[in-house]
């Protein structure tokens, strides 16, 4: 016979039955009978953190760098609205979430109850399904579909609510986590279309000027192997999106950085002039395509996605491919090696010769705009944000987890660290939530405890979330936090200066700024503050030191506040239109 | 363009709401929906009409398919189909347009289904252009209330939208 179970104990229950390790969460009234679940157990860890929205980010980097469904758990009314913003976050970069929000008893539900909110109903169009529990009976079907959902097809985050009376622990129900589920209605694409892929992979190798662009899809499904392997054996360059970039090693020569907005210049330049472009698990994203009707005049798009609402929402695919990018990336590798083995001597000398051609054109590009990775401090001068991220790039010898926040910091980082590995770059891409970073660090951390976790963020991203200092001092976790202190929100002010006549309008606050170190070393943490150019490689060798291995360690970096990132793309233009520095752009087509 | 699009949900609470919110939160826009369980108690059937070019509409198919609650989609105007709405409107009718009003509505095959001393309420079904054109047809009368369903509409011949 089955075992008897509350509903509480039941939806704890459930959890361990799914392999969850960690719920990131914060308790209240409605959620009361939950927690103490949670208390009876211990396979199942709750992080305690101090705002809602930090479990949120907690639990998307935590998944992000495994793959793994994060888990988070709130009371009802502010706990479940203080949610939001994560979980918006991870719908728009496809992240798998399951949020389980407490909700008022049933009986009060529409009655402006205490703590009461329409969870499902203000969730509803960042989710990518909710569900409301009606009786405990329900609790191991719904947990079951939640996880289902959340982590198979295109991920996303699936919000379950819980009224109090479902988890009443005096009332109890058959407990049996199912196996497996069937939904009707939910069948996400698997194997791509086998003719559709040949003839992917025939206008690839018949191209002159071939580019695979990439993005966050092919790190979600885990395709980065098959995909290195594809792009090498044909030689063709590859680029990145934000959200894409560790898919494909970043040191790599065939690798030719970001594209987009403030993506190099070599990528951009490569985009418009390509005459094929294989877009694998990105979606032509207004920050990467500038103006859609100027994007890439000359090429044929392939898109590969597994959600077809993706294909042909911003640019026309010419070859559109539905699937899971791992299963189509590999079924395209066999297809690729067909091919070449079935090559007459004159098609290879052929190909190759114009491959040669658009890498000497690629080159050019690159030796001429490209981004300068062995800068060197300058005694006496302010300190480059790029710098700083180059010498955190050496500390750490490319292998963190890099975090980050959002604004100019995030792009710095983006352009200046490579990543030799998938899942080691963690930023919100989609939404661009400051506040992320340092949660999504502690996340990552819970994740992988002896690894190097690193924060790059600036002040004002990282003062929307700091009160999680104290969360990783209960829990111990080293982050090392890099804040590129540039005193200002340096997006906005750049904006600003090149947009706006250099009106600083409400993007300054130089005077008003904490002491961070102090701050750090108030919450129990280590701090140290770096002004000068020569003091910086020291700071980061401490900072990165063993001495200082199990410290949580914030390195307060000011750096030149005049700083712009470039290449920035020009309002309207396409893809080859950049202004490159303070005083050069790229000349109108 | 207009598109008259069927959808198969599943009939739970909160389906209707993420269609609908599905629309305004992508900027499609709804021009008449009309909703109610088919015979299969576990599925109710939608149908919608839309504005907008190609792009669009296979936009709207697609995003509607992405909902977990939607288990199939059709576009009926794809191919040949019916499409019936119903429209009760209810009429000034003094004794001097009486007549006039009795004969448009047998013109249009409509009837007359509540009758009081200087009102018609007319039921009238059919395509939406026949509905309009009713409503312009009775002129000068004065219209008190116009109630429409919205459209309903089902593939012509062995055209099937189930399960």
């Amino acid at each position: 016979m089955a075992e008897m179970l509350s509903g509480g104990d039941m939806l704890i229950r459930a959890l361990q039955d799914e392999g969850v390790e960690y719920v990131f969460g914060y308790p209240g009234g409605a959620a009361l009978h939950i927690y103490d679940a949670i208390f009876k157990q211990q396979k199942v860890e709750h992080v305690l953190v101090r705002h809602e929205q930090a479990a949120t980010h907690m639990a998307d980097g935590y998944a992000r760098a495994t793959g793994k469904p994060g888990v988070v758990l709130v009371t009802s009314g502010p706990g479940a609205t203080n949610a939001i913003t994560g979980i918006a976050t991870a719908y728009m970069d496809s992240i798998p979430m399951v949020v389980i929000s407490a909700q008022v008893p049933q009986d009060l539900i529409g009655t402006d109850a205490f703590q009461e909110t329409d969870m499902v109903g203000i969730s509803r169009p960042v989710v990518k399904h909710s569900f409301m529990v009606k009786s405990a009976a329900e609790m191991p079907a719904v947990v079951k579909k939640a996880f289902h959902l959340a982590s198979s097809g295109r991920p996303g985050p699936v919000v379950i609510d819980v009224p109090k009376d479902t988890t009443e622990p005096t009332v109890f129900a058959e407990y049996e986590y199912p196996q497996s589920i069937m939904m009707r209605s939910y069948n996400p694409a698997t194997k791509g279309n086998g003719r559709q892929i040949r003839k992917a992979i025939n206008a690839l190798v018949q191209a002159h000027r071939p580019v695979i662009y990439v993005g966050g899809g092919v790190i979600m499904a885990d395709a980065s192997e098959p995909l290195r392997q594809l792009v090498k054996a044909a030689g063709w360059p590859i680029t990145s999106t934000l959200m894409g970039l560790g898919a494909y090693p970043g040191e790599d020569p065939q690798f030719l950085g970001m594209l987009g907005m403030h993506g190099s210049y070599q990528a951009n330049m490569a985009m418009h002039e390509a005459d094929l472009i294989c877009c694998i698990g990105a979606r032509f994203d207004d920050r990467v395509t500038n103006n859609p009707d100027k994007f890439s005049p000359q090429a044929t798009i392939i898109h590969v996605d597994v959600d077809p609402a993706s294909i042909s929402k911003i640019v026309e695919a010419d070859i559109p491919i539905v699937g899971d990018a791992n299963l189509v990336v590999q079924e395209m590798g066999a297809n690729l090696a067909a091919t070449l083995e079935a090559e007459s001597a004159d098609s290879k000398a052929a190909r190759e010769e114009r491959s040669a051609k658009w890498w000497q054109q690629i080159n050019t590009w690159r030796d001429a705009h490209g981004f300068d990775h062995h800068m060197q401090p300058e005694p006496g001068k302010p300190i480059l944000p790029q710098l700083a991220v180059q010498a955190v790039y050496r500390a750490t010898e490319g292998e963190a987890y890099v975090t980050s926040d959002v604004g100019q910091h995030q792009m710095f980082a983006a352009q200046y660290y490579h990543f030799p590995e998938p899942r080691r770059w963690i930023n919100s891409g989609g939404l661009g939530t400051m506040g992320f970073g340092l949660p999504s660090a502690m996340g990552v951390q819970m994740a992988f405890p002896d690894a190097t976790v690193v924060c790059v963020t600036g002040e004002g991203s990282f003062m929307m979330n700091m009160q999680e200092l104290s969360t990783c001092l209960q829990y111990g976790l080293p982050i090392k936090i890099i804040n590129l202190n540039n005193q200002a929100l340096g997006m906005v002010k750049q904006w600003q200066d090149m947009q706006y006549g250099g009106r600083h309008s409400q993007s300054t606050y130089s005077d008003s700024l904490p002491d961070f170190k102090t701050l750090v070393e108030a919450f129990g943490h280590v701090g140290i503050k770096v002004s000068e150019a020569e003091a910086l490689e020291p700071a980061l060798q401490q900072a990165f030191s063993n001495e200082l291995k199990n410290r949580l360690v914030f390195v307060d970096i000011w750096v030149d506040p005049h700083e712009h990132v470039y290449p920035m793309a020009i309002k309207g233009g396409s893809m080859r239109d950049m202004i490159l520095s303070k005083s050069l752009a790229t000349e109108p087509n | 363009m207009r598109r008259i699009i069927a959808v198969l949900l599943e009939n739970e609470a909160g389906a209707l709401s993420r269609v609908i919110g599905l629309f305004s939160q992508r900027n499609f826009n709804i021009e008449s929906l009309t909703v109610a369980p088919t015979e299969d108690v576990t599925l109710s059937r939608l149908t919608l009409t839309t504005e907008g070019d190609e792009r669009t509409v296979e936009q709207i198919t697609k995003q509607l398919h992405k909902l977990v609650e939607v288990v199939k989609v059709m576009d009926l105007c794809e191919a040949d189909h019916i499409e019936r709405e119903l429209m009760l409107i209810k009429v000034r009718a003094g004794a001097n347009d009486r007549q006039e009003i009795k004969r448009t509505a047998d013109i249009f095959r409509g009837q007359i289904v509540d009758v009081t001393a200087d009102t018609y309420t007319v039921q009238l079904v059919g395509p939406s252009d026949k509905l309009d054109a009713f409503i312009r047809a009775i002129g000068k009368a004065p219209i008190l209330e116009v109630v429409r369903s919205g459209v309903s509409g089902v593939g012509r011949g062995d055209r099937v939208l189930s399960l």
